[in-house]
């Protein structure tokens, strides 16, 4: 490192045009490192705001849902309802504040379908992982086919807010849209909620308390059904979100779910199931790797490498990052 | 115990839904509805040179993944039957089509074109669309000497006797496009497709149309399909420079890019995107707003202007719904079915070999402007043009040749793609 730095200086010294060169290259090489972190952290938001809604479903209450890619398009759907309200009722004015409405009705409709769908078929298969898989499978081809039979097999269109347009520029050459830094934030609020939710209200701890030891805490009272009940409409629910902000970023279809499911479970179980902590750390180790990997090779071997890695680390640590501890025998 | 069931039970889910992501997105598209007509097939008294009817076969994807795009070509294909009907038919009978559905399953076109073939005994058979799909029925029409006309632009490299491809080849589509853009848009190109065959194939014949013509290629890279991240692929677009973006991109992928390229600040304005596979009917799903400004290379477009683009257009409105649009393959699929009717009358006959031979030096004047078949490799003269998205979610034509271009599968007429012939 020295001797290069030496030479570099000794050369500048004497040619003025290779010092300016080295410093512009110097720049650019900032700028990328600062455009790449920023693309990192913000493909991290994506995955965890995906994964979260499963953090829970999978992650808590241990049902292996298939059909949470179908949730979030949902969510996409209602976030396209939502815009059509407002185009044929109100005023072209109000147009551009949809979206804010749209987030709480994409996550009251996920939230009412993962009621039902608790109701009429999860429930019946607690503790049964393999037959939980291939029901809500099922369930999510039946989704998908209903969303083709009420929006049509093409792709619909949905106009994201005017103030969400553009980007803020951090630097000569570094913008970060807002749209990004609103996903990111969204993934923040949601988080914070979710963690006040759990660990600090009455409800949570009930929560916590069933899934950590079913018979006991029916014993003391809890009814474990609405606890089951409205613990995966939470995770539907926020699956539902997930699918909103995704209408910001990419395409809006029936196929939608089937992109992104296969991420979700990988940043759930590369966090290790059970803990909110792991999956926040998945998220972020597959947001910032697979970037990082993009960048230096292709798309197509960035992707490879990161499922390598995380082949390997689950080899090393099958459990995930963050192990839950516990003294049921399982 | 229970951990180690939730893990196998894991990496089964993660091995199928692989599987499931591979297939859904096969085409590229995502999957549509299966719009019915499963296998049905419309019963008719005989096809035989006596009767007063001809069956035709239409071999589409009516379900599946590319059910979406491959529908409205198998309706343009149905009311091009229904206006000859209307005007008296062919050699004075009515055609009868009968549909089959390829369900977005290679081997089941092959197997339906030989049901169509052998058992139904159509005169001719309208299908197809991925490149896939062509290649899996080429085997069958050739062994049974059938005819099929394809009707979808293409990667070239191919000239069946039995089959007439009535979509673009590439020195119809992609070496216009790109000599176009050198001239007027810019020297610097980054190449960027979908990860399969008609991308880094389109991509191959444009790096050496670059190195003949005076142009740098800055960057190439390909994506999964159905993927839908693109910051990084942005970011790197940006530090590479350059003046177009040639994207091959198919399916969904063309929305998450979009959406992406706008939100990172590069409109139309700063750097050219022109695509091939974006015509009028996925505009819609991209949003307009992301698209206006760039541009598409293709045959056809809704606003062309000619005398029998305003009938056609007008009749496929009216015929299956006012929110409807047209596009290339739905033109080309139409002309298909006329071009074949011409060729019969001009025969006097529906045998293969006679309507072959008929069809060379045919001409007709289709909503695209006039098209002529090439006899010598059964493709057709086709205008090309370049359209630029307008606010309205239509195209506006910047270019056009000034005559339709004689099709050249295999490029024989460029000197610099020698290279690519000798590597196939």
């Amino acid at each position: 490192m020295l001797p290069f730095l030496k030479s570099w200086k000794v050369l500048c010294l004497f040619d003025r045009k290779a010092y300016t060169q080295q410093v512009h290259k110097r720049g650019e090489f900032m700028e990328l490192i600062i455009g790449q972190l920023f693309n990192g952290m913000s493909v991290s938001s994506i995955l965890l705001l995906i994964a979260l809604g499963l953090a829970i479903t999978f992650g808590l209450m241990n049902v292996i849902n298939m059909a949470h890619g179908e949730l979030i398009m949902i969510g996409a759907y209602s976030t396209y309802l939502t815009q059509n309200l407002f185009i044929d009722y109100l005023p072209s004015s109000m147009f551009n504040w949809y979206f804010v409405l749209a987030i709480p009705a994409s996550f009251l409709i996920a939230f009412a379908i993962g009621l039902i769908l608790e109701f009429s078929l999860i429930r019946f298969l607690y503790g049964r992982p393999l037959d939980s898989l291939l029901a809500t499978w099922g369930v999510a081809l039946m989704l998908q086919q209903l969303a083709r039979t009420i929006f049509g097999a093409p792709n619909v269109g949905v106009k994201s807010p005017t103030w969400l347009d553009g980007g803020w520029m951090l630097m000569q050459g570094v913008v970060l849209p807002y749209k990004r830094l609103f996903i990111i934030g969204l993934v923040i609020v949601t988080l914070f909620a979710m963690y006040l939710y759990i660990y600090r209200s009455h409800a949570g701890r009930r929560m916590r308390a069933v899934m950590q030891n079913r018979e006991m805490a029916a014993c003391l009272g809890i009814s474990t059904r609405r606890v089951d009940a409205t613990t995966f409409a939470i995770g539907s629910g926020i699956a539902g979100i997930a699918g909103c902000a995704l209408t910001l970023m990419g395409p809006i279809g029936p196929a939608l779910g089937t992109y992104y499911i296969v991420d979700a479970f990988m940043v759930v179980v590369l966090g290790g199931v059970g803990k909110l902590v792991g999956t926040i750390i998945g998220a972020l180790g597959i947001g910032l790797t697979n970037t990082l990997f993009e960048f230096w090779t292709t798309a197509s071997l960035g992707k490879v490498l990161v499922f390598l890695c995380i082949v390997a680390f689950l080899q090393w640590k099958p459990k995930g990052l963050v192990a839950m501890r516990t003294r049921s025998l399982d | 115990m229970k951990r180690t069931r939730l893990y196998h039970a894991l990496l089964l889910i993660i091995a199928i839904s692989l599987v499931i992501a591979g297939c859904g997105n096969n085409g590229g598209n995502s999957p549509a509805a299966p719009v019915s007509t499963n296998g049905e097939t419309t019963a008719a008294a005989g096809g035989g040179e006596d009767s007063d009817e001809i069956k035709v076969g239409i071999l589409h994807s009516l379900s599946g993944t590319m059910a979406i795009s491959e529908v409205s070509v198998h309706d343009a294909e149905l009311m091009a039957i229904e206006e000859i009907n209307a005007a008296g038919g062919v050699l004075g009978k009515q055609l009868v089509p009968v549909i089959e559905d390829g369900a977005s399953d290679w081997p089941t076109f092959a197997e339906k074109a030989r049901k169509l073939i052998s058992e139904d005994q159509v005169a001719t058979v309208f299908g197809g669309w991925t490149s896939s799909s062509r290649k899996a029925m080429l085997p069958v029409f050739e062994e049974l000497n059938g005819l099929l006309w394809y009707p979808v632009q293409y990667e070239g490299l191919e000239a069946s006797p039995n089959i007439f491809y009535t979509g673009a080849t590439t020195n119809q589509q992609i070496v216009p496009a790109v000599s176009w853009l050198l001239e007027n848009r810019g020297k610097k190109f980054y190449l960027l497709g979908s990860d399969y065959v008609f991308p880094r194939t389109a991509n191959q014949i444009i790096k050496e149309q670059l190195k003949a013509e005076g142009g740098e290629m800055v960057g190439e890279e390909y994506t999964p399909l159905g993927h839908t991240d693109y910051s990084t692929i942005i970011a790197k677009i940006q530090a590479a420079q350059p003046e177009v973006i040639f994207n091959t991109l198919n399916g969904d992928s063309n929305v998450a890019f979009f959406k992406q390229l706008k939100d990172a600040g590069i409109t139309a304005q700063d750097i050219t995107t022109l695509s091939v596979s974006v015509a009028e009917e996925e505009i819609r799903g991209i949003g307009v707003d992301v698209l206006e400004g760039h541009l598409a290379a293709w045959n056809y477009y809704q606003t062309t202007d000619t005398e029998a683009n305003k009938t056609f257009v007008a009749n496929y409105k009216a015929a299956y719904g006012d929110e409807r649009v047209t596009a290339d393959p739905i033109e080309a699929g139409y002309i298909a079915v006329y071009l074949w009717a011409a060729a019969v009358e001009k025969a006097g006959t529906t045998d293969v070999d006679a309507v072959k031979e008929a069809a060379k030096g045919l001409e007709f004047d289709g909503p695209g402007g006039k098209v002529t078949i090439d006899g010598d490799n059964q493709h057709i003269y086709k205008t090309v043009r370049i359209g630029e998205v307008q606010a309205d979610g239509q195209f506006k034509e910047l270019w056009a040749t000034s005559e339709p271009v004689k099709p050249d599968p295999y490029l024989t007429g460029y000197e610099w793609a020698a290279s690519l012939n000798s590597g196939n």
